[in-house]
């Protein structure tokens, strides 16, 4: 670009204009697709004049509905960048056989199977996850909003910060070709010299500070702002599982952030920790990394517990059978979840002893989770099940996680784990259980409280289409790679030899084709729903006949969400509302105090993408200002000492009564 | 207020709502206690990484060609002192004498400056003498975590200039005061940390 | 980390509030008691390792580390004011979570680390020549 190489090292650091990729024909069609859709977006929310709106009531918002709402959308995004991935991924393996290449070069493949794991996990799952948690956590305790509302507003803008930092290694330079967890010395600078795993690094780093903030904040939250009465054995139970799961965040997450930070050592300053030489120990990082990454799968995993466990409550119309024992078994799940992380990597030698103690903590760890199965199978025993959505995706959930959690005991017996290692059966397994756990959990979640969060219910026709095609999906696509894992194929392989394998990878592309029907049909869902939405509109607030505390509120729920704080005497507050003839308060309503909205976490995390391009690329100079100016922001930010305002009672009045002549005009 | 559910259920009029407010106590002393147990977390990866790679020294300089115990006293002796004076920093505040309060601070800040100082001195020696984090892993490990510690330092010392700011434009207003107790329990915390550093590195680094 | 520290909630009516956290409760003379244990626990530990006073490396290394972990609980008792009542008893079960995860985390590593270096490190020339075929 320049003709002077210092100067233009000094500008643009290690990137030119040869780092975007021109000449990869895939590429050049997505960012297309990418320019006119984002063109398309950005057209309709100028001539619909949206950009005041949505800075005012969306950017900067604290409110922790429109914030779990924000976190869901951003993780529905990505999953369709994730699913793309791997279209992309079954397409190549049921294709690149013997002569054949398919259509992805191998240092293509690799990014593709990278950005694919790291966007599903941290990206999808996580922000589903964070932002369940955040909707609906407030409500259920009869909160106005979180701990630290500002907090709450940084934390999901430095989770976007990272998404769209790995968002740009997609046309600018390219994403980590050293798997989802950069596992070194593939990662290190010898064998990873591009700017792929630096893209990795600082888009993680970035989410993970937002995500281990949001932990905390949910933790002060649960503890510190339950409704008067509301003892712990009082609690929901998705508020229990969200408790431990934030716990498990707030613990876990800063061992990613200081590994991530040992590898960014060994990458730019030159130490030896994880690299061959020196003194240096790879399986050092293994160690610390799944010392993470095992409670990362309880983080997941719990709320979506949590979820199956309100919908199988409300759709049974029975109390949820053996609280306490579920309770306890999310308590037990969460202390264990520390001590099974060498299960990941039995095959690096620690010898038998080693082996055989994480080998035997993971075979009991199944059992508070098998306890939790029963639990389910035992509330609805007898009840009055209702077949609707959310309940359909938890009878699905209940088979095929137990099919996953059989074929993880198996995989925590050591010398079948030597054999099964880093085989498809490993993929087929963590998909059985993410997909069958994590996601249907949150599918059930999305359709259980989007009445509550939009005041309409979901088209349950498109839903039931989705669910289908979801789950027929879902076994089409995993089973064979249990077979292709039993006879030893390995994961990762971007071509194959033995032209007998063919087959199953034709079942399982079938199968993702599938799934993409499923996808299709859920975007088909929101799209007929909303302009249903008057059909579909709940006026009462309780549209299911729900148990907790968040049905008693109106849908959606005002900015206070609860105009007096309620006052809770039993585990299902709600239906002991109902029962015991609960009249809504028609007046001494008061001005309500609420946190004002800020823009500085949009700005902070704004900052951040610049600091993580600038460190990325080696433009040292972007990396000292962005770095200096986002200190400078958050002490800016400290000075302003005004940050709440009350809303009026004159407005809450207005709002109750709103809501009060829509009840009569119901009954 | 209403405190104390005596209604058992089933009998008439229970309450289902407080019709006063209900102020909820604060929470940010609590957040911000598990924010430091997090980063409590934080530190034990780099203990942990000293632990097993302190002893990879790759034919380079071992702890005992390097440490001098006497800077590391003097330099512990900066910190216990800081934390000392951070605590009449607090009692100060309690009993509401701005003046007092910010003079302790800033004695508070000049030990911390110090401490920093004599931690950059150590450094610059060490990689003048050919240590550099470079060399072996467990010269990495001792700069990452030294490093961490001094760094969090760092972040405290700025925040104290930034609440001296503060507290001289507004006083001791609540918002203020519980601004103070974070940072107390911030700079007690990293004398913890300091413990561990001064007695798993410097200590039993010389007695290997 | 300076976010964290800038989270604020409404509150500016209950100030009082504070008073219940885990900072409060400060006494000079309890600053003193603890800042007089804590350079008694550090200057012994010095001693003993600078004078080499005992002359054995295995009592003088376990002495250092239980000095120091009493001296991380004078420090939380004094200078944190830990105690079972502070935030309702949330601040101590933090601390026990935090304090068991660091002692996993820590003994899990080296264990698991150790067994792996005996098991694994590159063999010495003496007995690669005896694994020759």
């Amino acid at each position: 670009m320049l003709s002077d190489p210092d100067l233009q090292k000094l500008i643009f650091g290690r990137f030119s204009l040869e780092d975007i990729p021109f000449h990869e024909p895939i590429l050049q069609v997505t960012f297309a697709g990418v320019a006119v859709v984002g063109l398309a977006v950005l057209g309709v929310i100028t001539y619909y004049r949206f950009w005041g709106p949505m800075w005012r009531d969306w950017i900067t918002s604290v409110d922790h509905k429109k914030i779990g709402i924000m976190y869901i959308i951003l993780a529905m995004v990505m999953l369709l960048r994730g699913f793309a991935d791997a279209l992309l991924m079954r397409a190549q393996q049921s294709m690149a056989f013997g002569e054949n290449q398919g259509f992805l070069p191998p240092h293509h493949y690799d990014q593709i199977f990278s950005a694919h794991g790291v966007i599903m996990i941290f990206f999808v799952a996580m922000p589903f996850v964070t932002g369940m948690m955040n909707y609906v956590v407030p409500l259920q305790i009869g909160a106005r909003d979180v701990a630290f509302p500002f907090l709450n507003n940084f934390s999901f803008w430095m989770t976007v910060s990272g998404a769209i930092t790995i968002m740009i290694s997609l046309f600018v330079g390219e994403f980590s070709r050293a798997t989802w967890l950069a596992y070194p010395p593939l990662s290190g600078s010898d064998m990873s010299p591009g700017v792929g795993v630096d893209y990795y690094i600082w888009g993680l780093q970035v989410a993970g500070i937002g995500t281990t903030l949001s932990g905390i904040n949910l933790i002060a939250t649960i503890v510190k702002m339950r409704a008067p009465g509301m003892t712990m054995m009082k609690l929901p139970i998705f508020v229990w599982t969200s408790l431990c799961t934030n716990v498990l965040i707030t613990a876990a997450f800063p061992i990613l952030t200081a590994v991530l930070a040992l590898l960014t050592l060994d990458r730019y300053v030159g130490t030896h920790f994880f690299t061959n030489d020196l003194g240096g120990n790879p399986m050092m990082y293994f160690n610390l990394i799944w010392i993470w990454g095992h409670p990362e799968v309880y983080i997941l995993i719990l709320p979506a517990f949590g979820i199956f466990s309100e919908v199988t409550s409300t759709f049974s119309g029975k109390r949820l059978f053996g609280y306490v024992s579920m309770v306890y078994a999310t308590v037990v799940i969460t202390i264990l979840s520390y001590l099974v992380w060498l299960h990941h990597f039995f095959t690096m030698g620690s010898g038998a002893s080693v082996n055989s103690f994480f080998g035997i903590t993971t075979m009991i760890i199944s059992i508070p989770t098998g306890a939790k199965i029963f639990n389910w199978l035992f509330t609805m025993f007898r009840g009055r099940i209702r077949f609707e959505v959310p309940m359909l995706w938890t009878i699905s959930f209940m088979v095929t996680f137990t099919i996953g959690g059989m074929t993880g005991v198996l995989l925590a017996v050591p010398p079948a784990d030597f054999v099964l290692h880093n085989s498809l059966f490993l993929i087929a397994h963590f998909h059985n259980v993410i997909i069958g756990g994590v996601l249907f959990g949150m599918f059930a979640g999305v359709n259980y409280w989007f009445p509550k969060a939009f005041g309409f219910k979901l088209d349950p026709f498109w839903g039931k289409v989705s669910f289908w095609f979801w789950t027929i999906g879902f076994y089409v696509a995993f089973m064979p790679l249990y077979v292709l894992g039993l006879m030893g194929v390995t994961r990762r392989a971007q071509h194959f030899d033995d032209p007998s394998l063919q087959i199953w990878f034709v079942l399982a592309a079938f199968g993702a084709v599938l799934i993409a029907v499923g996808i299709g049909a859920m975007i088909m869902q929101f799209t007929v729903s909303i302009r249903n939405r008057e059909a579909l509109r709940d006026t009462t607030g309780d549209p299911w006949g729900g148990r907790t505390l968040e049905w008693s509120t109106s849908s959606p729920p005002p900015d206070y969400n609860f105009a007096f704080t309620p006052r809770i005497h039993d585990l299902d507050a709600w239906s002991d509302m109902k029962q015991r003839g609960y009249e809504r308060p028609r007046e001494g309503f008061r001005a309500i105090h609420m946190p004002r909205n800020t823009g500085t976490g949009a700005v902070i995390a704004g900052l951040s993408v610049a600091f993580s391009f600038g460190m990325i690329w080696y433009i040292w100079w972007l990396a000292a200002l962005t770095f200096v100016a986002m200190i400078a922001a958050a002490i800016f930010h400290t000075f302003n000492y005004n940050r709440d305002f009350d809303i009026p009672a004159d407005t809450v009045v207005r709002t109750e009564s709103e809501r009060n002549s829509m009840l009569a005009a119901q009954a | 207020m209403m405190h104390g559910d005596t209604a058992p259920p089933g009998t008439e009029a229970p309450v289902f709502h407080e019709s006063e407010e209900h102020p909820h106590e604060a929470s940010t002393l609590l957040g911000f206690w598990i924010y430091l147990m997090s980063d409590c977390l934080i530190f034990t990866v780099l203990f942990a990484t000293y632990a097993v790679l302190g002893r990879n020294y790759a034919a380079g300089p071992s702890p005992n060609d390097l440490f001098d115990l006497k800077l590391v006293a003097v330099n512990t002796a900066m910190l216990l002192f800081s934390s000392i004076t951070y605590g009449f920093a607090m009692l100060e505040m309690e009993n509401g004498q701005l003046k007092a309060m910010q003079l302790w601070l800033i004695v508070t800040g000049l030990f911390g400056a110090a401490f920093i100082g004599i931690e950059l001195y150590e450094f610059s020696h060490l990689i003048h003498e050919g240590a550099t984090p470079q060399r072996s892993a467990f010269l990495s490990s001792f700069f990452a975590l030294v490093g961490t510690h001094g760094l969090h330092v760092t972040f405290g010392i700025v925040w104290l200039i930034v609440l001296l700011i503060q507290t001289a434009q507004r006083g001791l207003i609540p918002e203020n005061k519980r601004r103070l107790l974070c940072l107390s329990m911030f700079w007690h915390f990293l004398d913890v940390v300091w413990i561990g550093v001064f007695t798993f590195v410097y200590l039993m680094g010389v007695l290997r | 980390m300076s976010a964290a520290g800038q989270a604020e909630h409404q509150d500016h009516a209950h100030g009082h509030a504070d008073h219940h956290g885990g900072g409060a409760h400060g006494s000079f003379k309890g600053y003193v008691t603890g800042f007089v244990l804590s350079v008694i626990l550090t200057a012994i530990p010095f001693a003993l390792v600078m004078g080499d006073v005992l002359g054995n490396v295995v009592w003088t290394t376990i002495i250092v580390l239980a000095l120091a972990v009493v001296q991380i609980v004078v420090h939380m008792v004094y200078f944190l004011h830990m105690n079972t009542k502070s935030e309702g008893g949330w601040s101590i079960l933090a601390l026990i979570f935090t304090v068991t995860l660091v002692v996993i985390t820590l003994t899990g590593s080296i264990w698991v680390m150790h067994h792996l270096n005996t098991n694994m490190m590159p063999m010495s020339p003496h007995d690669l020549l005896h694994h020759q075929p």
